[in-house]
């Protein structure tokens, strides 16, 4: 069991002081911070195991090789994958969303084909899809969202054609902070034999995924939200779709021979990992998701946030001048990651005066522009906690928010 | 002095009056809501800056060979910066505008607080006064050549 205290300790930049007032962060949907273990995974890497990957017969080069396929079945582990071929690291969601983009937009989409997203994804997991729908004029569809935010899974029957090729949802919106029913989705896309793609970026920090439940075709995190340094990610992919798909990037290592008469592509996951690939950041994977799975496990920590859910929702939604955006029926799929609008007082004020009082915020469309516009709003103030963040923090928050209110007004 | 070096004077005189970025926030907002208001027909779409995360709508007219600045913004604190920045250059020659380095903005720490990074547009909102007096003093040039 570990008191958020005891867990802070790990992570020096929460000492930080700006503007002389101790911060306090709650931007983690945006980027998480790094315990010590993943900053010292890094230097280790640096310094002892430095040496490009799968190339040299050199003894540095197996190591950083080791370091590097060893991460792989730890992701492998974490997100229940039935094999390590069929985890491909990317520089993060975003780069694994365009990859699938691409690759299998390649090997599956062509002219009057139509693709799914929904209305609560992240500019990620939309402009993708729009562009492959460009390049092979294919149709982009989208399954709206009611007021509360709650997807219209009553629409998706609907939706789904002949010609639907692939459907791309969100685990959680980074906007809502609510959890999809994503093992439904893609129970009714399978019914018609289109796969599922699951943005986890946000879904992977709040809940314990197997792919394998899930059964989502695809699955993509980045590392940086979880307590991993930033340019590593992940595509979980099943081994099938990615045998079937032709190269994205083309470069040194995802070959078998080059021949000016035409080459051939390595066996997966190479034939994903075009270049030199992420070498020292890759292995703070491992150090990051042992953290994240021991908070996701702590009964004190859960009990924390769970505390702090209630009680920012709660204040979020009794408050006279505010309205909040991700309101699920069943609070249980609430994560504590939190949307809303102040009547009379501008997001990006707010966010400026928060930041004075030692706050960091989000503010502004977040990324989800279509949301936005659902919403019928230029942006909303968002906080999102992490297992670190304590009650202290979020009474704080509650009470300098009143006051840029009050300043505002 | 210069009428623009006694604008720039008084702004860094008044924002010295405060230690703590909260105060100095507090006389920004003050500034915003003191601002003329600024028509709704006049808030189109050429008239926005771009590179802001609030909506600045900056318009300008020229009188008397000089420019002459309206505003507004949908944030508050926004809204004060841009009013501050037209009442230091609001009423000069587009000369006088054109060939100013706008380093008072350094001397009052509003560019450090409030870096273009963080997408509050206050580089756009100088940017676009710039544009506009050097757009100015071309036509002019421009009109003098003709009527040689
Ligand atoms: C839901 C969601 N999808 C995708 C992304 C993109 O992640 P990244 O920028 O790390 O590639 C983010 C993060 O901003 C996100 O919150």
């Amino acid at each position: 069991m570990m008191k958020p205290l005891q867990l802070r300790e790990q992570f020096p930049i929460l000492d930080t002081k700006v503007y002389g007032k101790p911060l306090v962060y709650l931007d983690n949907a945006a980027t998480s911070q790094r315990p010590k273990s993943v900053t010292e995974a890094f230097v280790k890497s640096c310094n002892s195991a430095n040496s490009n990957l799968h190339r040299a017969v050199h003894k540095l080069a197996i190591d950083a090789t080791d370091a590097y396929e060893n991460t792989r079945r730890r992701v492998q582990e974490f997100l229940g994958a039935a094999h390590p071929e069929e985890i491909v690291f990317t520089s993060g969601a975003t780069a694994a969303i365009n990859l699938v983009a691409y690759s299998f937009g390649e090997a599956f989409v062509g002219e009057g084909d139509e693709i799914i997203v929904t209305e609560a994804e992240h500019h990620s997991n939309i402009v993708p899809w729009q562009l492959l729908c460009e390049r092979k004029k294919a149709t982009l569809k989208v399954l709206d969202v009611d007021d509360n935010g709650e997807l219209q899974i009553g629409h998706l029957k609907e939706l789904i054609t002949h010609n639907t090729r692939l459907m791309a949802v969100t685990h959680i919106s980074n906007v809502l902070g609510i959890e999809n029913p994503v093992r439904e989705i893609v129970e009714i896309c399978h019914q018609s034999g289109v796969p599922v793609l699951v943005d986890g970026a946000q879904g992977a920090v709040h809940r314990r995924v197997n792919v394998r439940d899930l059964d989502c075709d695809f699955y993509v995190f980045s590392g940086h939200k979880l307590f991993a340094a930033s340019g590593t990610g992940v595509l979980y992919g099943k081994r099938l779709l990615l045998d079937a798909m032709p190269p994205f990037m083309g470069g040194g290592e995802m070959i078998e021979t080059v021949k000016f008469s035409g080459s051939t592509w390595a066996k997966l996951p190479g034939k994903f990992e075009a270049g030199t690939q992420n070498i020292n950041a890759t292995p703070t994977l491992v150090p990051a998701l042992d953290l994240l799975e021991e908070c996701l496990g702590d009964a004190e920590l859960a009990e924390n946030q769970e505390s702090i859910k209630k009680y920012i929702y709660g204040f979020l939604e009794n408050h006279p001048r505010i309205t909040q955006y991700g309101r699920p029926a069943d609070i249980e799929r609430k994560v504590p990651l939190f949307s809303f609008k102040v009547e009379g007082a501008h997001h990006e004020d707010l966010a400026l005066i928060l930041d004075k009082m030692g706050i960091a915020l989000r503010s502004g469309q977040m990324c989800a522009e279509p949301l936005m516009d659902r919403i019928g709003v230029t942006g909303l103030l968002r906080a999102s906690f992490a297992p670190y963040n304590t009650m202290e923090e979020a009474e704080y928050f509650t009470k300098c928010l009143d006051k840029a209110i009050e300043m505002l007004i | 002095m210069t009428k623009l070096e006694e604008r720039k004077n008084k702004v860094v005189e008044d924002f010295s009056l405060y230690d703590e970025w909260l105060d100095r926030y507090e006389y920004l907002i003050e500034l915003g809501k003191a601002l003329e208001p600024f028509p709704e027909e006049k808030k189109t779409e050429d008239r926005l800056i771009k590179g802001c995360q609030s909506r600045v709508w900056l318009d300008a007219d020229v009188r008397d060979g000089r420019l002459w600045f309206t505003a507004d913004s949908d944030a508050i604190i926004t809204k004060g910066i841009i009013s501050l920045l037209i009442s230091v250059y609001s009423g000069l020659t587009p000369e006088e505008i054109a060939g100013d380095d706008f380093a008072f903005i350094g001397e009052i720490g509003l560019r450090e607080n409030l870096s273009p990074t963080r997408a509050n547009g206050l580089v756009s909102m100088i940017e676009t006064i710039k544009e506009i007096s050097a757009e100015a003093v071309s036509r002019k040039l421009g009109s003098r050549l003709r009527s040689k």
